[in-house]
């Protein structure tokens, strides 16, 4: 009896300290704090369980499962925590997604086993918890490999997809009905191996729909849908601390896919739905726009040298190209040469909500000059030269005016600089398909080229350092 | 094709539509320069200048019968009776104030372009002859009111004692306002202005002086959808002439830019207020062409009042800069030719489809094409945009009436207490745990800074594999262990232990490995 209260009481610090550590993240300064709040945490709840476990007198080959288990899943998850690029970040996220909705998965199945009853709350519980495990399993699989481009990132639109997925959920719903009013284990086991199929099958639909460009979307709903999934494992497990844990991971998924969506100015629903820019590249590519102006890195170089503020606006192409380590050192060269420069960094740039935050942090660029998009937008009609690297459809003054797919969505308004460098590969549109007509305003230049290269070209370019004056 | 360039007859005109700068740019498009004998004398430039840049010196009759003329006036009717018929004339032609120019242009069966009418896009700001005229007119603005003015400009503190920067006050910050407002500055100065146009107060400020709004009342102007001034309203300019008597008052230098294109210029300055400012002060009035924004303003001459404050109301203040002015109206023109030679091969090319050649064109072969279809242009792109889509947005935010979401969330309350009532008892605890710990959750991760959203996407990943504790308890395998399905399930519980254990390591991991990097500057 000490024990389970001893345990019980356990899980409820464990429930406490993970909301401090979702609190330390409010801020830089705390952040780390809040980490090790959750690293503590989890220790405590593991070794409550431990000691669980123990009192219940178990066999030695339970112990030598657990220690297996808990020892490799570590050497892997620390592994691949250890070596993953930050470019690479979207996809280990996703990774980690899918792990906790196969475990949700397995854990439902095998809690169906244990009880075997016919107890029609808990069957309801069990039958939540893998169809939404499921869907996060599958989800995030193909979220992870359309990151990692095993898969195509052109959304899969198959027809009649709005019905497909309706069929599947109403199916699902019948055969919960089915699984509840099933009499003994086996019967009960059909409809749910059945829905775990239709889940599954659900999940790689739902995401398979969607285009690269929604990804941000894609991950923060995910991360959600495995919050609300291990929730439901703690209601039918009876363990409130999954419970609590479940929903501050789903709370978190939630708001962060609002976020991303308002950002996109675009309804969730929509997002979800799948299938945008589908027609990329035709809808106002063709038209003439203008003539665009080139420029030379070395001729940037001098314009960055003789500039007293610059925004530097980066996007999903500094990623793809590894820029920010040359992107820091320009930053660095022109700062010491007292040049302002500032990022802004527009809520939907990259492949995870604040990606460019983290990779620009690997670069050492220190993050009080990193700004959000909506802090900083007001201030770029007073900069000097602003450098857009890697980013089109964030930055398109198409957006301002009606009749184009992004209109309506916030932009980091860079065309107010006084003069605006874009980097870029080729002319191609971005995502959605939209022309930007940014590169034929006249303030505007293009320097063609592999963002790094470029980088690399223009801090080569800058004339060097004044030598140190004697005293 | 030859391009004319006739000396200006007009008294008073020291300006020329070329400089031996610009003519090797007009050749290089392909076209043949003849410039009158001694047409550029009086801005400096010398017939061996053009020749040497390549022009013929050429008497008038020659300069007048070229195939393209370009000056700086409207010709006279003479002049006029030299072109040759289905020549081209660019020139300014101000057609919206001077009507009868169409019909004469017309008449001598002549294309005109006319400069004045270049609209305010973009794409036309290196032609915009109108923007250049108007900032060299701002800074000599300055330059004769400091010519009149007994004083320094800047502030000095001196052995013989301490002298006061003059104040400056500009009425109109267009083109010419900024510009007296930078030469003003730079002249150190105490410089303030003001327009009926608030969204220019951030240029002011750029430019270094002080914005003074009028008093604030209702129906005042937006921006303005051509990006020139328009006529206010009554209210509005009963509340501005206060400030235009203080501000008066304050000033030993006023120099008002406010000319509204093809009207009179607006009365800012009364007689009484031009009696409230002190001795010595000099008003420049560069609205004096359309009867000056100061009531006591004479047009083309300067002179003193009673109370010895000296009106300047010259209306060829650029001009008075004849070597700059040429230079900058030849590049405009160049600029113009550029687009309309589009082969550079010195042909001519009026090109209706493109809105500045039409928006410019006001006679073609003889036939009137003036006036043009509206140009909807972007003085101000991003305000003019963003405000009309405010009022969409503001109308889909607006609250409803908060009866019906009373009701809706009322109604929901009580479905979900029937729905409960009826749920295990177990279930209940649990689900007072589930709904608090939303809420909770609601509000932490809203705290949550943008650029940590990835720190904390895996920051929950960690913790979502809390799900590892169902998975060890499952371990010990079934209590009644049925035969066979005890192991399945006992390897079930391994798998599900050993993935969610790569997440609560490898999601803290990782966090700490990212937090590490975040560094203050």
């Amino acid at each position: 009896m000490v024990v389970s209260q001893l345990v019980q009481s356990t899980y409820i610090v464990s429930g406490l300290l993970f909301i401090l550590a979702l609190a330390g993240l409010a801020q830089h300064e705390t952040a780390k704090r809040g980490n090790a709040f959750g690293v503590l945490g989890m220790s405590l709840a593991l070794i409550a369980t431990i000691i669980e476990l123990v009192a219940g007198k178990p066999d030695w080959i339970t112990f030598a499962m657990l220690i297996a288990a808990v020892a490799i899943g570590a050497v892997i998850g620390i592994v691949k925590a250890l070596r993953v690029q930050m470019t690479g970040m979207p996809e280990l996220v996703a990774q980690l997604h899918s792990f906790v909705g196969l475990a949700a998965v397995l854990v439902g199945f095998n809690s169906f086993f244990e009880r075997q009853s016919n107890e029609g709350g808990h069957l309801v519980e069990v039958f939540l918890g893998v169809f939404i495990g499921a869907i996060t399993f599958t989800g995030s699989v193909v979220a992870w490999g359309k990151l990692s481009e095993h898969m195509p990132s052109k959304p899969l639109t198959l027809p009649g997809r709005n019905w497909l997925n309706l069929g599947i959920i109403v199916a699902s719903v019948a055969l919960g009905v089915w699984f509840v009013k099933a009499a003994n284990l086996s019967t009960g086991l059909i409809p749910l191996i059945i829905m775990t199929v239709l889940a599954l099958l659900l999940g790689l639909h739902l995401v398979f729909a969607i285009g690269g460009a929604d990804m941000p979307v894609v991950v923060s709903m995910l991360n959600s849908y495995s919050g609300w999934a291990a929730a439901f494992a703690g209601f039918m497990l009876g363990v409130p601390v999954l419970v609590v844990t479940g929903c501050l991971v789903g709370a978190s998924g939630a708001i962060l896919s609002y976020i991303m969506c308002r950002a996109m100015n675009r309804s969730f629903i929509s997002v979800i739905l799948g299938g945008f820019g589908v027609e990329a590249g035709t809808v106002v590519a063709g038209v003439d726009q203008g003539e665009i102006h080139e420029i030379k890195p070395d001729q940037v170089a001098q314009d960055l040298w003789e500039a007293k503020s610059v925004i530097i606006t980066p996007g999903y192409g500094m990623a793809v190209a590894q820029a920010q380590g040359a992107v820091a050192d320009l930053t660095q060269r022109l700062r010491n040469h007292g040049v302002e420069v500032r990022f802004a960094i527009h809520p939907v740039a990259g492949r995870l909500p604040g990606h460019m935050n983290v990779l620009l942090a690997e670069a050492k660029v220190p993050y009080d000059i990193v700004l959000e998009m909506d802090e900083i937008n007001d201030d770029f009609k007073n900069t000097d030269v602003v450098l857009v690297i890697g980013a089109n459809d964030t930055v398109n003054p198409a957006a301002m005016e009606p009749g184009t797919p992004i209109s309506g969505m916030p932009v980091c308004h860079v065309w107010e600089a006084k003069e605006c460098v874009v980097f870029k590969r080729s002319m191609a549109v971005g995502y959605a398909g939209v022309q930007n007509p940014l590169f034929f305003k006249d303030n505007s230049v293009m320097c063609f080229g592999d963002a790094k290269a470029t980088v690399q070209a223009i801090v080569a370019a800058l004339p060097s350092p004044t030598p140190a004056l004697t005293a | 094709m030859r391009i004319g360039i006739p000396r200006e007859t007009l008294k008073g005109e020291n300006r020329v539509a070329a400089t031996p700068k610009t003519v090797p740019q007009l050749i290089k498009m392909g076209y043949e320069v003849s410039v009158e004998k001694g047409a550029g004398l009086r801005a400096d430039f010398l017939d061996a200048a053009y020749s040497d840049a390549g022009a013929g010196i050429v008497d008038a009759g020659s300069a007048w019968g070229a195939d393209l003329v370009l000056t700086v006036n409207e010709p006279t009717d003479e002049q006029l009776a030299l072109m040759r018929p289905g020549a081209a004339l660019i020139s300014f032609f101000a057609p919206r104030q001077n009507p009868d120019v169409l019909d004469k242009l017309a008449a001598a069966k002549l294309t005109a372009l006319s400069m004045d009418m270049v609209p305010r896009i973009s794409r036309a700001q290196s032609m915009d002859a109108l923007s250049s005229m108007a900032n060299i007119s701002g800074y000599r603005a300055v330059i004769e009111a400091l010519h009149s003015f007994g004083r320094f400009m800047g502030g000095q503190v001196t052995a013989a004692g301490k002298v006061p920067p003059a104040n400056v006050f500009v009425i109109g910050t267009g083109v010419a306002g900024l510009a007296a407002i930078g030469a003003a500055n730079s002249l150190g100065a105490v410089v303030r202005a003001t327009d009926v146009r608030p969204e220019t107060a951030e240029q002011v400020e750029s430019m270094g002086a002080t914005f003074v709004n009028v008093a604030a009342g209702e129906a005042d102007q937006g921006v303005s959808s051509d990006g020139y001034a328009k006529e206010t309203s009554d209210d509005f300019n009963k509340r501005a002439a206060v400030m235009y008597a203080e501000q008066t008052a304050k000033a030993d230098i006023v120099v008002s830019t406010a000319a509204i294109p093809g009207k009179p210029s607006p009365r800012l300055i009364t007689a009484e207020m031009v009696a409230n400012m002190t001795p010595g002060s000099v008003i420049v009035d560069l609205a004096a062409a359309g009867g000056g924004n100061c009531e006591l303003t004479k047009a083309g001459a300067s002179y003193i009042t009673d109370n010895d404050v000296t009106i300047i109301g010259y209306t060829d203040l650029a001009s008075r800069l004849p070597g700059q002015s040429s230079q900058l109206y030849g590049t405009n023109l160049v600029n113009l030719l550029k687009l309309m030679t589009p082969e550079n091969d010195g042909q001519l090319v009026v090109d209706f489809d493109d809105e500045v050649v039409r928006t410019s064109t006001i006679t073609r072969d003889g036939e009137i094409t003036f006036p043009p279809p509206p140009v909807q242009v972007s003085a101000a792109p991003a305000p003019a945009p963003a405000a009309a889509a405010v009022p969409a947005v503001v109308a889909e935010k607006k609250p409803a009436d908060w009866r019906r979401s009373f009701a809706i969330i009322g109604v929901a309350a009580i479905v979900l207490i029937g729905l409960l009532t009826f749920a295990p008892a177990n279930f209940l605890s649990l689900m007072s745990v589930f709904v608090l710990a939303c809420v909770v959750g609601y509000y932490v991760v809203w705290n949550v800074n943008h650029a940590l959203h990835t720190p904390l996407m895996s920051e929950t990943n960690a913790i979502s594999g809390i799900i590892v504790v169902g998975a060890m308890l499952q371990l010990p395998g079934l209590a009644h262990a049925s035969d066979g399905l005890g192991w399945t399930f006992r390897i079930i519980a391994f798998i599900a232990t050993l993935i969610a254990s790569i997440n609560v390591f490898g999601g803290f991991t990782v966090t700490n490995r990212m937090l590490s990097m975040f560094r203050r500057g």
